[in-house]
């Protein structure tokens, strides 16, 4: 267990402080997100001019703004193809991608579906609030059946998927879930998913009490908070529970860890072959 | 003291490859697609036997991406795709423009709207090549028009957009993609393009979208001590987001454009035949250029002052040149495989010249030089 660096350590080695205050709204918890990213590479001892940052677009992805890590914002949905060609070109570096849940799997879900296949070792960072935030909450691929938003305004008809089954079925090695509530155990996968070797998803749960939540009459931002701890369930525990206790709850932790060839190491001994042929 | 040159007999995106991997291009994300195919086919057999990196991509947005995050590490990027590929990278064209980020983008063109004819040849994507992403910027693309042009516009696209931290787009079509010529290749080593200017401060002294005095920014690769920031907002010089600050996002745009407008004169190319006593010039390029010019000799033959004007860059557009020549002759002639479209570029550089200009385009049909001979008579009998 390495050494907990206070608050105002981290902020000084990786914030720009005069960016601040944040653009997310009192009671978000992107910025809790955020925050358990940066302490995941602290606690690994990652090299910062190493370390970058991609970025798409959305209440999810701004946080860039705010650290000083060598990062690219791209386009809505893109983050991925575009941190597949950074990793290809230099395999050394650590590539960070944060998404968003409608920037991740709606517009950007092609992507999604190959850089798990393709087993690039990119740890990508989805957040997920159930909605589009930063348009003015509208319906997303996540948002649950029934539930009020700018563009279902009569409920949502359409189901929702599933981020994790869905990195675990494209060929993901290293699939987990956390909630902002448990933010111990956020750092903890975040950091075990950028040491693990190989396409790395975390779905980060995060609340969005300003337009998911008060549309939904979902209550005060702490009561939203707590909400997290109760439609979540730890996988350690779930073996002990009964199916009653299980139904519409999301498994938490490690989904998957899986060893499988990684896609820039293989290019590389590509290349080598190459050259000892010649 | 120059090596021999290689003659070689090469198919045009064969030539393209080529040149890419002589320009110093070890990055490739592609999709496939016709006509451009073998652009990618031959830089995934090439490129890692030089060290460098192919990758097939999901689609033709995810290729102009991995380009963009490859070129941000300093590696020199390549993209190739035709029409619907080309209406799909519009998007991360914009980002690159924004992010100024070098990389060279073929566009092998072929007939649309939409899917249209894939394997047949067209010039419909001129002002595409222009003005297809959102917003003001502007843009560099070259037209070349022999398979020695796919070879030499490729290594010049690749300098180009070095230089000035932009993405350059070869406009090629399906005839120079598939046409085979010999072409005299020099020794590699002997093929400078240049590598994008770097900073020459500290990390903490740099300015990562701070203009140098061509308005270029010094860039830092990613993964180096210069830790930045590729804002596709609008950005500060420090790539802070500029989105509520309308006189910082406005001079960033300005500078987008001027980067290429004020140093037009660096980049723009043409060639002329027979201008000095031209009446009637015939204005043509890529495919077109080679029955326009071969109609230009046959009307000389026949005492026609004619003569052939063909800009190897498109935009930015020769304006002056044309401006030279509309003073001097009678008649232009914009000879084109679209429904008119650099036509209404030579008119507006025209209009303070004396000659009447007239658009000779039709999509589909490749042009035959004598079809272009009668076009000459006919201008001839009413100028």
């Amino acid at each position: 267990m390495s050494k907990r660096v206070s608050v105002s350590a981290l902020v000084k080695k990786y914030f720009y402080e005069h960016q601040f205050p944040t653009m997310w709204c009192p009671g978000c918890g992107n910025g809790t997100v955020a925050m358990a990213m940066v302490r995941a590479v602290e606690n690994i001892g990652l090299d910062f001019d190493k370390t970058i940052h991609v970025a798409g677009i959305g209440c999810a992805c701004v946080a860039h703004w705010y650290t000083s890590f060598t990062a690219l914002q791209t386009a809505h949905g893109r983050a991925l193809p575009s941190a597949t060609g950074i990793k290809l070109a230099n395999p050394e570096l650590t590539v960070l991608v944060t998404m968003g849940d409608g920037d991740c799997i709606a517009i950007g879900g092609n992507h999604l579906i190959h850089a798990c296949r393709r087993n690039i070792d990119i740890t990508a960072i989805v957040y997920n609030n159930f909605n589009y935030g930063m348009t003015g909450g509208q319906v997303a691929p996540t948002t649950p059946i029934g539930s009020l938003t700018a563009t279902t305004p009569f409920g949502n008809i359409e189901p929702p998927v599933d981020i994790c089954r869905l990195a675990e079925a494209a060929g993901a090695t290293y699939v987990a879930r956390g909630s902002v509530y448990y933010v111990k155990e956020l750092i903890d996968l975040i950091e075990k998913g950028i040491r693990h070797k190989g396409f790395a998803l975390i779905e980060a749960l995060t609340p969005c009490p300003t337009v998911f939540g008060r549309r939904n009459k979902m209550g005060s931002p702490a009561e939203m908070w707590k909400a997290q701890r109760d439609i979540t369930v730890s996988v350690k525990k779930i073996k002990d529970l009964p199916p009653s206790e299980l139904e519409g709850k999301l498994p938490r932790g490690v989904l998957v860890q899986k060893e499988r060839p990684e896609f820039t190491e293989e290019y590389s001994k590509l290349i080598s072959r190459l050259r000892k042929e010649g | 003291m120059k090596g021999k040159k290689t003659v070689k007999l090469m198919q045009g995106n064969e030539a393209c490859a080529e040149g890419a991997i002589a320009a110093g291009v070890r990055f490739f994300a592609g999709y496939p697609i016709t006509p451009s195919n073998e652009i990618a086919n031959i830089m995934a057999l090439r490129l890692p036997e030089v060290g460098g990196k192919f990758i097939q991509m999901e689609d033709e947005i995810a290729s102009l991406a991995a380009a963009i995050g490859a070129s941000l590490t300093g590696v020199k990027a390549m993209d190739a795709t035709s029409g619907p590929g080309f209406s799909l990278k519009m998007e991360n064209l914009g980002l690159a423009y924004m992010v100024e980020v070098p990389l060279v983008l073929v566009n092998v063109q072929r007939v649309g709207p939409s899917i249209g004819m894939a394997t047949s040849p067209a010039q419909g994507d001129v002002m595409q090549a222009r003005y297809g992403s959102h917003g003001d910027y502007a843009s560099i693309v070259l037209s070349p028009s022999s398979v020695q042009e796919m070879f030499d516009l490729t290594v010049r696209a690749v300098d180009l957009s070095e230089r000035f931290r932009v993405p350059v787009i070869l406009l090629a079509d399906q005839v120079v993609g598939h046409m085979r010529q010999n072409v005299a290749i020099p020794p590699y080593e002997e093929i400078k393009t240049a590598y994008r200017p770097e900073p020459d401060v500290p990390p903490e002294e740099y300015h990562p979208y701070r203009g140098n005095e061509k308005g270029v920014p010094p860039f830092a690769k990613f993964g180096s001590p210069y830790h930045w920031y590729a804002n596709s907002s609008a950005h500060n010089e420090d790539s802070f987001q500029a989105t509520s600050d309308y006189v910082v996002a406005r001079a960033l745009i300005e500078r987008l454009t001027n980067k290429i407008m004020k140093n037009k004169h660096e980049i723009i190319e043409v060639r002329g035949e027979f201008l000095d006593d031209a009446e009637i010039v015939v204005v043509a390029y890529g495919c077109t250029a080679i029955p326009a010019k071969g109609a230009v000799l046959k009307a000389r033959d026949k005492g026609i002052r004619a003569g052939f004007f063909r800009p190897l860059v498109l935009w930015p557009a020769p304006e002056e040149e044309i401006g030279e020549i509309a003073r001097k002759a009678r008649a232009i002639i914009v000879v084109e495989m679209n429904m008119g479209q650099y036509f209404h570029v030579v008119r507006e550089a025209a209009c303070k010249g004396n000659a009447e200009v007239y658009s000779f385009a039709r999509p589909v049909e490749v042009f035959s030089s004598h079809e272009i001979l009668q076009k000459i008579m006919e201008v001839q009998s009413i100028v």
